[in-house]
């Protein structure tokens, strides 16, 4: 605790007191590595999810109390290098950039610690504050490895703190080295930086003095980045120095002539080796370890020959019992009669009659399409637990390490409709929810495969509450599930294939790291899941409220009839009852809305055997929800979202059309 | 066709350059010669070039043979930074003596040791030979592409051939450098690899692009006891014999 130190501490004890101006904590690091379990334990429960402007790359921001001083702590993106490639790299970038952190935590997996200095060296090269936060420690110990962090220290110049986050290990320390000193304790000399060796230096020497502005970076790190060529900050500077510019772009390329690689491989290199060597030396023992059982059990994931039977065993139990049949029936089933049908419904239409004495502004709030009476109670007892136990499933698997295993094994089948295996995850969520999966196809590299999977979730992939509805129908005849989801496992692959052919871009490549198999910690899975039933019914439940307001405006107007009745034509080609046009076109609202629409008619004995087969596929394929759109239109632009809805209506109908005529044909009855 | 000078084939490389691979109209001027040149005379006696007024071309035969020359060059400057580990100031000279002496048949060898690569170290294409055709029938070599290793098969890298900068970028942030140990896992339905203490996945076009030197080269003789995988389109192959 130096007299600096603690100066500096009493100096930015005015933080504390203002409300705006806390001091900021980032965290950054390489994906996996423990970030957002840093920052849960930082912040507890105070924590806003955004999507950061422009974009949708989730940022989580919090405010942790450490001391007296209030902080606020952001978690980025994870960034494997300064240098972008992804959009989350460049929004965890553009957060450094702009946003002027006080103190940064830059966390690495301990056992891999070779490979992660590569982005502490560029941090520290920028000028940037920062702790070195030595994560999962116990798994690096259980590999062997221990690391001399005092030694670390000295090497890097900056302070070192192991951690174990899941445990809370380590976490004191961390919080009292936060404490200790608002800006934390940095001495970086020259020596201790990475050199790249001449004639590179020389270049980035010149390109320095050429450099006139401050771009919260060091001006040789953004030297460095220029000679990467990265494309953002080219922009950056062609941009706010165009004097400049041409000068610099001369220096960039007499530095390329002067190396056979491309310059961001030659930099690369120097800064791996700089930082292998210094994990060498700090590294004390590092004897292989025996395989583990997690070792054992990821191997067995990835086998396809006992890979297979594990996801279709996680598919079964994960998804099919537990938010299939425990959340989309029984639960549902209890929200539905006991709550809703019992108490909500009968108390709401008697106040309401009670206070509103017109039965027009009655109807808005009750009755078939009222607010509460379908607004609120779909949102409530249909959505919510059946996303709840998905997003719950799907953190539990997420926190596991098992998505990028199942993402390897279906990387060739995907490879055939023109996505990588990493569009797993995508579509994965999109049966919790299509419209949370479209944003989550941000990330996927290319522009191409996003079309492809975006296509894909709004046509072919049923969301759970969709699938809830759809098996609560057809329950009870398998042959019938058999049919349904045969033709839509088909219409997935050949629209998947075929749009692969039709967008044009480079075919997709597949890379990922496999996190080690870990045994989730309840507390962060439940963290995990609240945060995102949070910001889905911050994002849905207006939808349902806007839709229940719409139908009613247009029940007034007479709109409603007249869609209804032009909605009743192809509903009838197809084979269903024209009443079955209602649930389309309240389909369109919600794809769970239809779903539910034709729920009502099954019970009602209108539909049945084949035509009931005929409007589940349908309607699955049928355009996705309003909300999916609306994203689909923010994500993929106007164009190509129209293309797709234009695309997806008539296909839908001639799918049902062509399904009725075969079972016809082949005199099948269900 | 193989006792060409020295100074011809020089010629050749360079005519070769010019015309091909810059597309470009090819002068006396350019290379720096005059009509009397004893390397051009024996080109010309050969039919491998055509002079008119002051403009070279390159006939068929002497297309095939220029072609040859280069990927003899290439292939050399590939063995002296793989094998060798020439350090690259006297990458240049040492290459143009190394080509002169690998004459046809060996260069194929040479290639077939290195793995068939497509990139000479400067990141130029060296010109594909007949034994890059066959290549599934080859026996494997010293350097291999990733996608050419079986199970439990260990090699250093190489070297990484791919012109897209972000991808290789990518795979060096992922820590794939030259001289990182990789233990294959399995080969299918993805490549997975263990890199120091982690695990990595990636596709054939991927693991086509990396080169490694072999360590456990009895590797074929686990392959044709066991038959396990082999890479590509013959899986099981061996196994079912």
């Amino acid at each position: 605790m130096t007299l600096i130190s603690r100066v500096s501490h009493l100096t930015k004890n005015k933080f504390s007191d203002s409300n705006y101006d806390h001091p900021k904590i980032f965290i950054v690091g390489s994906p996996n590595v423990g970030k957002s379990v840093i920052f849960n334990s930082l912040t507890g429960s105070y924590v806003i999810v955004s999507n950061y402007p422009g974009t949708t790359v989730e940022v989580s921001r919090g405010t942790a109390r450490i001391g007296d001083i209030q902080y606020e702590v952001i978690d980025t993106p994870g960034m494997y290098s300064l240098a972008s490639i992804s959009e989350e790299e460049s929004v965890a970038r553009k957060i450094l950039l702009k946003e002027n952190p006080d103190i940064l935590l830059n966390v690495v997996d301990s056992k891999n610690l070779q490979k992660m200095l590569a982005l502490t060296l560029q941090l520290i090269e920028a000028n940037l504050r920062i702790i070195l936060i030595l994560n999962m420690y116990d798994e690096a110990e259980k590999a062997g490895l221990k690391i001399d962090s005092k030694f670390l220290e000295d090497k890097l110049g900056i302070r070192v703190i192991k951690t174990v986050a899941v445990t809370g290990q380590g976490m004191d320390k961390l919080r009292e080295e936060i404490s200790s000193s608002v800006k934390p304790k940095n001495n970086v000399t020259e020596s201790l930086r990475v050199q790249y060796g001449e004639p590179l230096e020389f270049f980035v020497k010149t390109l320095e003095e050429l450099i006139s502005k401050n771009y919260g970076l060091s001006k040789r790190s953004i030297a460095l980045l220029l000679l990467q060529r990265d494309a953002e900050i080219h922009e950056l500077i062609q941009e706010s120095e165009p004097e400049n510019y041409t000068k610099l772009c001369e220096v960039i390329e007499k530095a390329e002539v002067r190396y056979s690689y491309p310059l961001n491989y030659v930099i690369a290199l120097r800064r791996r080796q700089a930082g292998a060597k210094i994990a060498n030396s700090v590294i004390i023992s590092s004897k292989l370890a025996k395989p583990s059982l997690s070792d054992k059990i990821s191997n067995a994931m990835i086998n396809p020959i006992t890979g297979f039977p594990i996801l279709f065993f996680v598919l079964y139990f994960g998804i099919y019992q537990f938010v299939g049949v425990l959340g989309a029936q029984l639960i549902v089933e209890f929200l539905e009669e006991e709550i809703f049908g019992k108490i909500v419904n009968p108390l709401a239409t008697s106040l309401v009659v009670n206070i509103i004495p017109f039965k027009i502004l009655q109807e808005l709030f009750i009755g078939d399409y009222g607010i509460i009476t379908l607004g609120i109670r779909y949102a409530v007892s249909i959505i919510l637990p059946i996303v709840t136990l998905f997003f719950f499933v799907f953190a539990f698997l997420e926190d596991t390490g098992y998505l990028p295993r199942l993402a390897l094994l279906m990387d060739r089948v995907f490879k055939k409709i023109g996505l990588s295996g990493r569009a797993v995850i995508p579509m994965t969520l999109g049966f919790g929810c299509d419209t949370m999966a479209t944003i989550v196809t941000r990330t996927l590299e290319t522009n191409k495969e996003r079309i492809i999977a975006t296509m894909l979730l709004a046509l072919a992939i049923p969301c759970s509450a969709q699938l809830g509805v759809i098996f609560a129908i057809l329950s009870g005849n398998p042959i019938a599930i058999l049919i349904w989801a045969t033709t839509i496992i088909l219409v997935f692959l050949i629209i998947g294939f075929l749009t692969s052919k039709v967008v044009t871009g480079e075919p997709p490549s597949f890379f990922i790291e496999l996190p080690p198999i870990r045994i989730p910690k309840l507390k962060n899975v439940l963290v995990k899941t609240y945060t995102r039933m949070e910001w889905y019914f911050i994002e849905v439940f207006p939808i349902f409220i806007l839709a229940s307001v719409v139908i009613w405006i247009g029940q007034i107007l007479g709109v409603f009839d007249l869609a209804v009745m032009l909605l009743s034509y192809p509903v009838q080609w197809i084979g269903l009852p024209a009443e079955a046009s209602v649930a389309f076109l309240f389909g369109f609202f919600r794809r769970d809305y239809g779903a539910a629409g034709l729920f009502d008619l099954h019970s009602s004995g209108l539909l049945s055997g084949n035509s009931m087969l005929v409007a589940t596929v349908t309607l699955t394929l049928f355009l996705p929800c309003i909300a999916q759109l609306f994203i689909n239109i923010k994500e993929r632009g106007i164009k190509t979202a129209i293309a797709m809805a234009l695309f997806i209506f008539p296909f839908a109908f001639l799918v049902g059309f062509l399904l009725n005529n075969l079972l016809n044909l082949a005199g099948i009855l269900i | 066709m193989t006792n060409l000078s020295d100074e011809s084939e020089e010629i050749l490389e360079r005519l070769w350059i010019i015309g091909k691979e810059k597309e470009e109209i090819c002068t006396l001027k350019k290379l720096d010669l005059t009509e009397n040149d004893d390397g051009l005379k024996e080109l010309q006696n050969l039919k491998l070039i055509n002079l008119k007024v002051g403009k070279l071309e390159l006939t068929t035969t002497g297309l095939k043979e220029a072609t040859n020359v280069i990927r003899r060059h290439r292939l050399a400057e590939r063995l002296l930074t793989d094998i060798i580990d020439a350090s690259k100031d006297f990458l240049e000279e040492a290459a143009c003596k190394f080509e002169h002496g690998l004459r046809r048949g060996v260069d194929d060898n040479i290639c077939v040791l290195l793995g068939h690569p497509r990139l000479c170290p400067h990141g130029k294409p060296i010109p594909r030979g007949k034994c890059c055709l066959d290549e599934i029938h080859q026996t494997p070599g010293i350097i291999s592409k990733l996608s050419g290793m079986i199970a439990g098969q260990e090699g250093d890298v190489a070297h990484l051939q791919t012109k897209d900068s972000k991808k290789l970028q990518r795979m060096i942030s992922m820590g794939i450098l030259p001289g990182t140990r990789i233990k294959m896992i399995q080969t299918f339905p993805t490549y997975v690899f263990q890199l120091e203490l982690s695990q990595v996945a990636v596709d054939k076009e991927i693991a086509d692009e990396i080169y490694l030197r072999l360590i456990n080269s009895r590797a074929s003789k686990i392959e044709k006891k066991k038959g396990i995988w082999m890479p590509g389109r013959h899986r099981f192959r061996r196994g079912l014999r």
